[in-house]
């Protein structure tokens, strides 16, 4: 089942990104997503009835709003710290608790703190994250876990787990 | 009106392309560069290929740039975390700015097991 989910994306992928629907295309596309399937299928989700709750795809929606207007604020963030001439930098490595259990969400989750004001995910150990921070600007595990992660933590949830 | 908004979409690019880079040579280390890096330089290439489908439209051109926008996401974010992380493995210390490091810690703290 999530062998046949997983190639019909990547055709789908590959019509829109060479933008021809003719017949030796499309044969070519088959041939590339069946061979991709074959190697990265075992690597894929596990539970593919996921793709099919339209609830998951409303929340994907509401949390691609929020990411952005996170990930603007970041970039005035960092650009304002950069431009700034004494540099208002406090950096340090702390580590944050995880509720999420599937991996995808924890990847996601891990991506999009990389994305957001002054935080990169150095490393996933089980269910800690260890990350980077460019202002830390307090010492209180319970205050910054809810800074970093909280924000996306629910979206992510609702959507992958 | 599309024309506008592709100048101003290319002008945001290019700017904050600009200050990723400056925060490459401004800031004290690995880590902190990495930030500057990561984000302004993703967020201004992102914006530059946007702006292309407000130029060509939904045509060849513009779904190319749409579908390149999470592929440099993941890339780079990707990127980011397997550089940080490999700094640290190899011993690159933090910048004496540097308040706090629990990640240092906890394998001090696994190593002695």
């Amino acid at each position: 089942m999530r062998y046949i989910v997983l190639f019909f994306i990547l055709l789908i992928v590959w019509l829109v990104l060479t933008f021809d629907l003719t017949f030796p295309n499309l044969l070519v596309g088959a041939l590339a997503a069946i061979i991709t399937t074959v190697i990265f299928g075992p690597h894929f989700v596990r539970d593919v009835r996921k793709f099919f709750q339209p609830q998951r795809y409303l929340w994907l929606l509401i949390f691609l709003i929020v990411f952005v207007w996170e990930c603007l604020k970041a970039n005035f963030d960092v650009a304002y710290r950069v431009l700034h001439p004494a540099m208002p930098i406090k950096p340090g490595i702390v580590k944050v608790k995880l509720n999420l259990k599937s991996d995808i969400a924890k990847t996601i989750l891990a991506n999009a703190i990389t994305m957001t004001p002054g935080t990169i995910s150095v490393d996933l150990v089980d269910d800690i994250l260890y990350v980077h921070w460019i202002y830390v600007s307090s010492f209180d595990p319970e205050i910054y876990s809810h800074k970093v992660a909280g924000r996306f933590e629910k979206y992510i949830k609702r959507i992958f787990d | 009106m599309n024309d506008l908004i592709f100048k101003i979409l290319i002008s945001i690019g290019v700017i904050f392309n600009l200050f990723g880079c400056i925060g490459l040579i401004r800031l004290p280390d690995v880590y902190n560069r990495l930030q500057s890096a990561t984000k302004c330089v993703t967020l201004g290439t992102c914006s530059i290929l946007l702006s292309l489908v407000f130029k060509f439209g939904f045509s060849e051109i513009g779904m190319k740039g749409i579908i390149a926008i999470p592929l440099l996401f993941f890339a780079s974010t990707v990127a980011a975390h397997a550089l940080i992380k490999g700094a640290h493995f190899f011993g690159v210390k933090l910048g004496d700015q540097s308040m706090i490091d629990d990640y240092e810690k906890d394998k001090e703290k696994k190593s002695k097991k």
